[in-house]
Parts: C-alpha cells; structure tokens; sequence
C-alpha cells in the first residue's frame, strides 16, 4: 500500500488518506528510533540524492540521518562545492544524477517550482526539501506528526502560525497539510510579513496575537527570515518581540493544554523567548525527533512497492 | 482472486489441544521456563504468542514476558510490495541472553522466519532462538524449520492457509482456501 502520487512535491501530492499512512508508518520508525541498533535493512542498495543548493542543517542531516537509517546510500551534494559554481544549470545537474541511477532525490533550493522542473528531467521520486517561499512539504508533515502525538488526533485543532508567513515556506505547507486533516489554520502577524492576499491562503487571518492566544490549541512561530527580506520589516526586533514574540507572558495566556513549535532555526529574543524555547510547553525538539521518523516513513512508502520503478 | 473453502484442517478443540502440547514441549525442551521469552509475529502470530503465553503461565506459575515483532522493514521484497499494514514492533524485555521463542500461525516458504530472525538480533544476541507455528504447510524457499509444529498439513502452492481466530474471525478454525476459479 504506498502512496497516491510518485512525488511530493507540495501538500496537493498527497491525500488526507496518504498523510495518516505517513504518520501511522512513522509510529514505527519512531519505535526503531529509541532501539539501541537504530538501522533497518530496508532500502539496502538505493541510492538517495541530497541536492541542496541552499545552506541546510536540520533538514539534510534529518534526510541524511533518515537514509542511512533505512540502509540506503545516501549521496550529499552541495551547491558551494559542486559544478553549479562552474556554472551548470539545474536541469544539467539533474540530467547528470539520472545518468548515475539515483533512486530518489532529495532538493532544496531558493527557486519555487525547482522540484517539479527535476521530476521534468528525471524518472525517479522527487522530494521538496523546501523550494524558495513556496513549500516545504516533510516539514508540514513532521509538524502533523508532532501534534497528533501531542493530542491524539489533528481534526478540531486551532493552530496559530505566527510571523513572517509571507517569506514561509513552512507556512506555505503547513497551512494547506492543517486543512486537509480538518484543524484550522490561524495566521497571524503585522502586515508587513503577510502576503499581498493573506485571504487566498485558506487561513483565518488575525493581526492582533493576544486577542487570538487564549482560543489556540498551537502556537507555531516561524523564524523572521531576515535574509529573505528586500528590506527591514519591522522598526525593531525589540518592537516586535513586543507585539508578536511568544515570552513567558503571552504563555500564560494560553489555555493550559496548548504547545509552542517553532521549525527551527530560532531567533531567540525576537519570534521566540529564551524561556519560551526552554519551557516544558515548547515541543521544538520533538519536532526535531520526528523529521527522522517521518522521514524514513515517506524515503520506505516511495520507494517500496513495484509502482517506484525499482522493481524493473 | 476469490477463495472459497476446501476444507477446514483443525478445529477449536484441536487448535486447543496442540497449543497445550506446544506449551508441554516448550517446557521439556528446555528443561523449564528458565530464561525463555516469547516474540509473536504480527499480526497473528500475536495473537498464538499470547495464548501460548497463557498456557505457560497456567503450567509452570510463572509469567512470560511477551513481545510483538512486526517484519514488514526487514522483508526481502519491500522493492515489489509494501505491507499492506505497518505494525509498531514492541519488545518489553532485554533480549541478550535469552531463548526466544518465535511464535507465527502459518510456516511456508520461511521468508517471513528469515526477516524475523534478522529483527530480534537488532534488539540484542539471544543465547538461542526456536520457533513455534500452528501450521506447517510446507513448500519452504529457505533454510528453515520448526522446533514446535502444531499439525503438519500438505498443501499445494495454489492454495492458501488461514488461521482463524475467535477475536477477529468470530472462530477459531484452520481452513484451506482454494481458488474458486471466478477470477478477481
């Protein structure tokens, strides 16, 4: 039983049948996690492309660490070190990888719509490992993982994104991964980091934090992108940790039950308070101990089964 | 493919019977409980693990500790299909120096043996490992045999063995399935 679709390129490649197949598989591979001998034969003898053209830590040591569990070889390639600086375009750089047979790639890079003009290239699975400001699909799903073990079920939920949405990529995945599992999407933050039509999203749209706080089941805040920004969105980060950085204050104002996520890299002082991000209440590092799972959970329902192509 | 069927090989008194002889010999072979724990394979294996589980205990007095293995990330064939369902594997014990016992419904070309014996010795290095089925049906690809058979019985590759149980089958019977010949 895999997936309805060969990519994931964006939350529109899978079903809400297709997410919880990819939650409930993580539950297992969260399981092998905790083992003392933390590798599966599974995806012996694949070779998994880590293609990122952009700086990433988390996120391709989160893949890396996921192939290497599963047995796969996993091949990192990295723009600064690699004949993109010679020059050579995308689509020549893919033309290459499936020259040399790779099961699956992984990218990330600073263009929106890079993954699918590879999938135009290549036969193989492709997955998004967050293309510019448009998506970031395995982080929506990690975060889907992280709330669900965190309430037992995503319908109903009410979850605030707050910040910068409009250079968000996560919030670009997140927002449509929350509807399709029926929770609600909230975002929330000053006009200048919303997007031109916050309305098309498919979120509520809030601008006031505090009036919001007491109705949310989860505070998600994304990182301020100062590097994606033309120009400085805000007078100050001090004025913005007034008015939209989750401190120990804005905590309390939360019902008892709700938890605080962040997709990492933080900005301690600005989005997040350093007691927030310390506190019992912030569920950043499980988020981080998921991406593994589901990682693993998305690399196995890819490429198991005859339909990967790999069976030929 | 539809099935229909052929015949029924063992009923719930003899499933019974040979799950209390299987206890019986469990024990003999291993001169006691000693260190012996059990791993039932999912999903029915689990289910026999656990009622041999019970026999044990009623016999000897004392608890086994009993676990769920799931297979499904150390099958040989994950390139051509995937587990219909994924199973979270659940081993409360330590397994290093242990006997384990292996418990599934039906041997038959002892693939799945294969990959469950590679799963347990990722949780540690047991002293020993048997194994235990309710049914032998033959026709193994590898090898592999049983230290404690339920019943032996000869089938044709065409033909399918289920184990039913009481929990999810509303019985508890060993059937053999035959195609009926109407296609899908």
């Amino acid at each position: 039983m895999g997936l309805s679709s060969q990519h994931l390129m964006t939350m529109d490649d899978v079903t809400a049948e297709d997410v919880t197949l990819i939650l409930d598989t993580a539950e297992s591979f969260a399981e092998v996690n905790q083992r003392r001998i933390k590798k599966l034969p599974t995806l012996r003898g694949r070779t998994i492309v880590n293609l990122f053209f952009e700086p990433s830590t988390r996120t391709r040591m989160s893949f890396e660490i996921a192939s290497k569990r599963l047995s796969a070889d996993g091949v990192n390639f990295t723009a600064s070190s690699s004949a993109t600086v010679k020059g050579e375009t995308l689509r020549d750089t893919a033309k290459t990888l499936a020259a040399m047979a790779c099961d699956m790639v992984i990218v990330r890079h600073r263009y929106a719509g890079a993954p699918q003009m590879l999938a135009e290239v290549m036969d193989c699975p492709i997955v998004n490992g967050g293309d510019g400001v448009h998506q970031h699909p395995t982080q929506a799903l990690l975060d889907l993982f992280t709330m669900r073990q965190s309430f037992g079920k995503l319908e109903g939920l009410r979850v605030g994104i707050v910040g910068d949405v409009c250079h968000s990529r996560v919030a670009g995945s997140l927002v449509p991964a929350l509807n399709k599992m029926g929770a609600t999407p909230v975002i929330i933050g000053p006009p200048t980091l919303m997007p031109v039509r916050p309305d098309v999203l498919g979120a509520e749209v809030a601008y006031d934090l505090d009036a919001v706080l007491p109705t949310l089941d989860v505070v998600y805040l994304l990182r301020v992108q100062f590097e994606r920004a033309a120009r400085m969105p805000f007078p100050s980060n001090r004025e913005y940790a007034m008015l939209y950085g989750m401190d120990t204050a804005r905590l309390g104002a939360l019902p008892s039950h709700a938890v605080v996520m962040h997709p990492g890299p933080m900005n301690r002082g600005v989005e997040i308070s350093a007691d927030v991000a310390d506190s019992s209440r912030s569920v950043v590092l499980d988020q981080v101990e998921s991406g593994v799972a589901v990682r693993m959970a998305i690399m196995y329902l890819m490429l198991g089964g005859a339909d990967s192509g790999a069976a030929a | 493919m539809s099935y229909r069927e052929k015949a029924v090989v063992m009923d719930a008194e003899s499933m019974d019977r040979a799950l209390t002889r299987i206890a019986h010999e469990i024990l003999e072979a291993n001169k006691g409980l000693g260190d012996i724990a059990i791993v039932g394979i999912m999903t029915r294996g689990v289910d026999m693990a656990n009622r041999l589980a019970e026999r044990l205990e009623r016999i000897e007095g004392i608890a086994v500790p009993v676990g769920n293995l799931d297979i499904s990330f150390y099958r040989d064939d994950v390139a051509i299909r995937l587990s219909p369902e994924v199973h979270t594997t659940d081993i409360p014990y330590e397994v290093e120096g242990r006997t384990i016992v292996l418990v599934d419904d039906v041997l038959y070309t002892g693939r799945t043996i294969r990959a469950a014996l590679d799963a347990v010795m990722d949780f540690g290095r047991p002293s020993a490992i048997q194994l235990a089925v309710l049914v032998d049906r033959g026709h193994r690809e590898l090898p592999i045999r049983a230290d404690f058979v339920g019943k032996n019985v000869p089938t044709a590759r065409r033909e399918r063995v289920k184990v039913q149980l009481i929990e999810h089958d509303g019985r508890d019977a060993v059937v053999i399935l035959e195609d009926d010949g109407q296609g899908v």
